[in-house]
């Protein structure tokens, strides 16, 4: 099995899939000689005439500019400029119908020639001594870019840096009717090789492929000649077979090589330019003939003498199908480009340009109107016929439902837009304008994706940037603050403001310890009044008792008596006056004992008086105190527990309490104020008692307490409270 | 027997695909919500605030949390029908307080611009160049064609003007231009 390349050299050709073999009708043209065009009136000059970017505008309104000269600038690397073919005056640089399919304005120069003819200054290189840079920046001054229909700028071809194994120049001009790169061929077959020559120069290809359709015998013959001196030139005749002039579909034809999804010729290794690029080139190099003219079929049905014209480039199509002898017919077509691939031209004013190979005026017969589209019926043909081996059925449907998804899925992107699926439809589908459509949608699509994308990343810096300055803003703010009272700090109140800050500073300090000061004197007057209604009630406290004695010496006499008879002197009596009081005020706690132990249960009965008493204790500001006091009592009366003197009887207990109470209160003021609390406390309960007792006075219950004390205080306190509520509902009953 | 087996095997198998997920779940834990990315991928990231919400993403996150997917004048039909395929639920017609607006991007007469900035501060994309004082002008490239600027300026001298067609953008037409074929 011999290698690619011995298979390649040996003359195999490969085949592609689908194709169609429409009538060629190229014998209307390809026999008669290139007619040159004369100068028309007016040459519109579109500023873009090629795939990429236009170019800076070099001149004026009203400048006279020579033939040859440049018109836009090309200083980025997807920009080639455009040249004035002829010498004359630019008359404006206005929108004019362009050389589209969608026929928009596009900003186009109106050049009048002058008919001199007039060259700029030529300096033609010797490809040979100079350098790549200089031939690939001739090639790139001199505005060339692919002639076969794309128009790819050829100096970014012809620069790769890739290693490039087979340069193919595509002479293969499949669609019907045209004919202008088989002239050329005949023509100027040389001068073809000499730019072929210039390709090889820059890109070192193991071989050149020259693949040229078996229906050209006279240019494929001009070709051998010429390519007779160079030994890895091969001319192949490939069979007539539309689409064999795509680029991908040659190189499957020429190396068996299949152009992954997605990728370009490059990425394997190959090269494809037109066959009338390498005249262009040539002419640049050699000449420094920038690209100025271009030759055009002019065919169709309607002319006179169909035939293949040297064009300036911006001659309006009018003036191509003038020279040709053109009969307009009713409803009258005129086709940019092939009967597969061309575009209907909305006005005859449009301009020939660099991409512009054929214009097509056929009459109704020679190329019908599309009939009515019907269903599709699944017959497959469009399958069969497609050249990139797509699924023509599937992407209809999809095209139809704008599934831009599953198109992808589908590879439409692999559609080059051949036209064999609709040519093939037995029910007329124009399935390739639904792909275009679908196409230019899922351009656009990918376009609105990549400005949301760009707009996001705008809108998220945007609010990135907002919030740090706005923390910068904030620091600074404090940085300031801080700097500002460090000044302060430091040399005192410098400025105006600072002193007036300073005298603000200054109010705020003196009205702040005002303040304070008015507080503590609140805090302090409050603590006075305090003390003195304590001291009050103390004294009222005093007297309650001074009066409660008194009334218990007038209520008790036999008592009295009987104690004061044995004893016989006046303080002992005032001291039985007082151990009485007391006793009388143990048995009364006892009493108020009980009742609490009726509504609260507890088992304590040295806490309950205590509780009780701050549950009565109605003057607040005694409150605490009380408190205090209460828990002072209870310490004492749990050390009185744990000292063993379990006081038989409340009135011995109370005695050396309150005996003690006298003794510490002239020791300590604290405890002497709880004492005295405890005392307002008990005086206040006594008083209320009183006042129950005296309502319950006539009941013959009352004096019994009193003898029941000093046995059991529990049972005591039990029985005084059952006393107590018998009183009460008494009482009530009494009112009611 | 064989039943204890055909358990114990079920059982084990139970055993170890729980695991298995238990890591999976733990090991392969997706921080953030990935929903709301995807809605944010497909809204048009105009930053109009038309849909009532401060922007395109916390938009994105109100679908999540269940809002109505027909309020983005921007995106249009397109939008919401991707949305409703994302949702699992039915495209609704777009809200009908709001209306689809063609592409448009600002403009800025700037003869009449008196450079107050105002317009600057109201741009979400910061696509309007300018100093206080000085004219502004729209990037025209990078206008989302919000409106959010026209409604600041104190002059009145925005315009929103539908964006050209171009050859580049230009789609085809299948009734202008039909196939032709030869005989």
């Amino acid at each position: 099995m011999p290698g690619l390349f011995q298979q390649i050299q040996a003359g195999k050709l490969w085949d592609f899939h689908g194709g169609i073999h429409p009538p060629g009708r190229k014998e209307q043209t390809n026999q008669k000689p290139i007619a040159v065009l004369p100068i028309p009136d007016r040459l519109y000059l579109p500023l873009r005439q090629h795939i990429g970017v236009a170019g800076q505008l070099l001149v004026r309104v009203g400048e006279r500019v020579l033939k040859g000269q440049q018109l836009t600038s090309a200083e980025n690397s997807m920009a080639v400029p455009v040249h004035a073919p002829t010498s004359g005056t630019v008359l404006s640089i206005t929108p004019h119908t362009s050389p589209h399919p969608s026929a928009l304005p596009e900003l186009t120069l109106v050049l009048e020639p002058d008919g001199l003819d007039e060259w700029r200054q030529r300096e033609p290189l010797n490809f040979l001594t100079c350098d790549n840079m200089t031939l690939l920046s001739r090639i790139q001054d001199s505005g060339i870019a692919g002639m076969g229909g794309a128009g790819f700028p050829t100096h970014i071809k012809a620069g790769l840096t890739q290693p490039v194994d087979y340069l193919i120049i595509n002479a293969v001009e499949c669609e019907p009717y045209i004919s202008a790169d088989d002239l050329l061929m005949q023509e100027a077959a040389t001068t073809i090789v000499k730019g072929i020559d210039i390709l090889c120069r820059l890109l070192n290809p193991k071989a050149v492929l020259i693949g040229i359709e078996d229906d050209k015998p006279i240019a494929a013959a001009a070709m051998m000649a010429a390519c007779s001196q160079r030994e890895h030139y091969y001319v192949r005749l490939v069979p007539t077979k539309y689409p064999s002039g795509g680029e991908k579909q040659l190189i499957q034809l020429l190396t068996n090589k299949e152009v992954p999804n997605g990728r370009r010729p490059a990425d394997i290794g190959i090269v494809m330019q037109n066959v009338g690029t390498a005249f262009a080139i040539a002419q640049a190099v050699l000449d420094d003939h920038p690209l100025l003219s271009r030759i055009v079929t002019v065919a169709g049905d309607t002319l006179n003498q169909p035939q293949n014209v040297l064009a300036l480039l911006g001659t309006p199509v009018s003036a191509l199908l003038d020279a040709c002898g053109f009969q307009s017919q009713p409803q009258q077509r005129v086709i940019m480009g092939g009967p597969m691939m061309g575009f209907t031209l909305p006005d005859l004013s449009v301009p020939v340009v660099k991409t512009t190979n054929c214009i097509l005026a056929p009459t109704a017969q020679e190329l019908p109107a599309a009939s009515t589209e019907m269903d599709c019926i699944r017959c497959s043909a469009c399958a069969d016929a497609c050249p990139a081996s797509l699924l023509p059925q599937q992407l209809l449907w999809y095209s139809k439902a704008k599934d831009s998804d599953k198109l992808q899925e589908y590879n439409l992107a692999d559609c080059i837009e051949c036209g064999a699926c609709a040519y093939v439809c037995p029910s007329e589908i124009p399935l390739v304008q639904y792909y275009r459509v679908a196409k230019a949608d899922i351009r656009e699509q990918q376009r609105e994706a990549l400005k949301a994308e760009q707009a996001k990343a705008r809108f998220e810096t945007r609010n990135a940037r907002l919030e740090q300055e706005k923390q910068e803003r904030l620091q600074r703010n404090q940085q300031l603050a801080a700097a500002r009272q460090q000044q302060q700090l430091a040399s005192g109140a410098n400025t105006a403001v600072a002193d007036a800050l300073a005298r603000i500073k200054a109010k705020q300090a003196q009205a702040a310890p005002a303040e304070e000061r008015s507080k503590e004197q609140i805090l302090a007057e409050r603590e006075l009044k305090k003390q003195q209604a304590r001291e009050h009630q103390q004294q009222k406290a005093e007297q309650q008792k001074a009066q409660q004695q008194a009334t218990e010496q007038h209520s008790e006499p036999t008592e009295q008596t009987a104690t004061t008879a044995t004893t016989n002197s006046k303080a002992a009596a005032v001291a039985a006056a007082i151990a009485r009081a007391q006793a009388k005020k143990a048995a009364q706690a006892a009493e108020q004992d009980a009742t609490e132990q009726q509504l609260t249960p507890a088992p304590n009965t040295e806490k309950s008086p205590q509780a009780e008493v701050s549950t009565e204790a109605d003057p607040r500001k005694a409150a605490i105190a009380a408190a205090i006091a209460r828990a002072k009592a209870k310490q004492q009366a749990q050390t009185e527990h744990e000292t063993g003197a379990v006081p038989a009887t409340a009135s011995t207990a109370n005695k050396p309490a309150a005996g003690s109470d006298v003794v510490t209160a002239a020791e300590d003021p604290r405890k002497a104020a709880v004492a005295a609390a405890l005392a307002r406390a008990k005086a206040k309960k006594q008083a209320n008692a009183e006042a129950t007792e005296q309502t319950a006075a006539s009941t013959p219950v009352t004096p019994e307490p009193d003898a029941v004390v000093t046995e059991d205080p529990r049972k005591a306190a039990i029985t005084a409270a059952l006393a107590r509520a018998k009183a009460r509902k008494q009482a009530d009953s009494e009112n009611s | 027997m064989s039943l204890l087996t055909a358990l114990i095997a079920l059982g084990t198998l139970a055993l170890i695909f729980g695991a298995v997920l238990g890591y999976a779940a733990i090991r392969f834990k997706v921080e953030s919500d990935p929903l709301v990315e995807q809605i944010d991928d497909v809204l048009p990231q105009t930053q109009c605030g038309q849909c009532g919400y401060p922007g395109c993403r916390p938009y994105a996150e109100a679908i999540a949390n269940g809002d109505d997917i027909n309020k983005c004048p921007p995106g249009g039909e397109a939008t919401i029908r991707k949305l409703a395929d994302l949702m699992g639920v039915e495209a609704k017609p777009l809200n009908e307080a709001q209306t689809e607006n063609v592409k448009r991007v600002a403009y800025i007469r700037e003869d009449e611009c008196i450079g107050c900035t105002k317009c600057i501060q109201a741009c979400p994309v910061d696509a309007i160049v300018g100093a206080s004082k000085l004219m502004h002008t729209v990037l025209a490239d990078e206008c989302t064609g919000c409106d959010l600027c026209v409604a600041p300026c104190p002059v009145d001298c925005i315009d929103m003007i539908p964006v050209a067609t171009t050859p580049e953008r230009w789609k085809w037409d299948l009734a202008a231009i039909p196939v032709r074929m030869v005989e």
